[in-house]
């Protein structure tokens, strides 16, 4: 995924004023590049209450096709919420140090 | 057919606003501005004008109203001085920046402290970088002639950017003049009687405006922008053109009184032109060769009209009733000097400073000032500094 800036507009083909003519695209800019920690959810604790998914201020978590609750690691900021809220502390944040 | 009517020059900004038939008014009250929008507000009470008149709470917020209003589509207008002025401050340059066509009148009021209410034109100076288009009007005629063209000339698909149609506080915004007031159907055939937005905030076609950019893209907006101040004033000439063409009344950027012949000019911009003329009338009959250079266009700057007109002189006095603090003196005097900087022929460049908080200008100042001009063209130069008239220094 790409951000717009990524075509390099020039001053004559930059939309005028800037503005973004295409809705949703904020969807293009993976703001998963700020994390600094993910979570990981430990699924033998998991008991799939969802608070998790209530609680993450992004939107960055989805139920998967297997039915456990997954991170979004496109938009996941790393902010910790989850990880907080969890009802069986089934999340830990790892340092993204850990994952290259 | 246009009507003679005698009108205080702030109801002559109000009439033009009903004529140009806006949609939203959003604008807040201040001194010597009051009187534009009390106007407005009472056209709108009456159904004399079918508008949005919204009252907010402060000039900040009503750039803001503006600013919304006008990327919906809407045709917009509002007004302010001084204080006023500098309270939208950050919002002038959204409005610029984001090519909306918002007409606002500006009634010149010094800026505090202390709290003067009086004008001078501290207020747009001080905001002159915003990137709207700046004009100056002189008098009754001026302020609704431009104001009209305002519309036109901001509207254009080629322009897409704010005017300020700036006028001296009470010099000019409280006197009762003459006026040829145009009737509605005249203005229809100049102005269209609703903005068609290209492009605006609809459900229809959702657009971001002003989004979060970073280094990697900020430079070619601005310049971007820069660009489309430059070349506004081939629309603002031909907008000029087409006026006089339909009412008979043309204008230019600048406008040159007895500069035929003349070793020294007075640049000055507003109201106050009106009294140097006058002073120039009586140098003449003595046989002191000034003349007068009116600055009506602003921003953006007539440089080459002006580099033109100036090669004609071998002096120029430079009024302006601000100070670009820590600078050169006066904020024209700035522009006049800079472009001149290349030319091979240069007059001698004087900066005078007058009328600072609604302080008279009077004829014998003028003549004290282009008196002095012409000692500067007999001497070939001059080691002038900034002067202050009539100063208690």
């Amino acid at each position: 995924m790409n951000n717009l800036v990524d075509d390099k507009p020039t001053v004559k083909t930059l939309p005028i004023a800037g503005i973004i003519f295409t809705p949703g695209s904020a969807k293009r800019y993976n703001t998963g590049s700020f994390r600094s920690q993910r979570p990981v959810i430990d699924a033998k604790l998991c008991t799939k209450c969802g608070l998790c998914w209530v609680y993450c201020p992004d939107a960055a978590i989805f139920v998967n096709a297997a039915g456990m609750y997954e991170i979004n690691l496109d938009y996941c900021k790393g902010c910790g919420i989850c990880a907080e809220e969890c009802a069986r502390k089934a999340i830990k944040m790892v340092d993204e140090e850990e994952y290259g | 057919m246009s009507r003679r009517i005698s009108i205080e020059c702030a109801h002559a900004a109000s009439l033009a606003v009903k004529l140009a038939n806006v949609d939203v008014i959003a604008a807040y009250p201040i001194t010597p501005q009051t009187h534009i929008v009390e106007r407005l507000a009472e056209y709108v009470a009456n159904g004399e004008l079918d508008a949005e008149f919204i009252n907010v709470e402060s000039e900040h917020s009503a750039m803001s109203a503006c600013i919304g209003a006008s990327a919906a589509g809407a045709r917009v207008y509002t007004s302010t001085a001084g204080q006023g002025l500098a309270l939208m401050h950050e919002m002038l340059f959204i409005a610029a920046g984001n090519r909306l066509p918002i007409v606002m009148g500006v009634a010149n009021r010094s800026l505090s402290p202390n709290l003067n209410i009086w004008g001078d034109h501290s207020d747009m100076m001080a905001s002159r970088d915003c990137g709207w288009i700046q004009i100056y009007a002189e008098n009754a005629q001026e302020v609704f002639d431009h104001t009209l063209q305002a519309f036109k000339i901001a509207e254009d698909e080629r322009v897409l950017l704010p005017v300020a149609v700036c006028f001296d506080g009470f010099h000019v915004t409280h006197v009762i003049e003459p006026l040829l007031a145009l009737e509605q159907e005249e203005v229809d055939r100049f102005l269209p009687k609703h903005r068609k937005a290209i492009y605006r905030l609809t459900p229809d076609q959702p657009s971001t405006w002003g989004p979060v950019s970073g280094p990697d893209i900020q430079t070619e907006l601005k310049v971007q922008n820069e660009w489309a101040l430059n070349s506004s004033k081939n629309v603002i000439y031909e907008v000029w053109r087409e006026f006089g063409d339909l009412f008979g009344r043309y204008y230019a950027p600048l406008e040159a009184y007895k500069l035929d012949g003349a070793d020294a000019a007075i640049i000055i911009a507003g109201g106050f032109a009106g009294t140097a003329r006058v002073a120039v009338d009586k140098m003449r009959e003595e046989g002191k060769k000034v003349g007068l250079i009116k600055l009506r266009l602003y921003r953006p700057f007539p440089i080459e009209e002006m580099k033109d007109m100036l090669s004609r002189v071998k002096a120029v006095a430079v009024v302006d009733r601000a100070i670009s603090a820590g600078g050169l003196g006066g904020p024209v005097y700035g522009d006049i000097r800079n472009i001149l900087y290349d030319e091979d022929d240069r007059p001698v460049v004087l900066s005078f400073i007058a009328g600072l908080g609604g302080r008279d200008i009077t004829v014998k100042d003028f003549k004290n000032i282009g008196e002095r001009a012409l000692a500067a063209v007999a001497k070939g130069h001059s080691k002038h500094k900034v002067e202050f008239i009539q100063a208690r220094l």
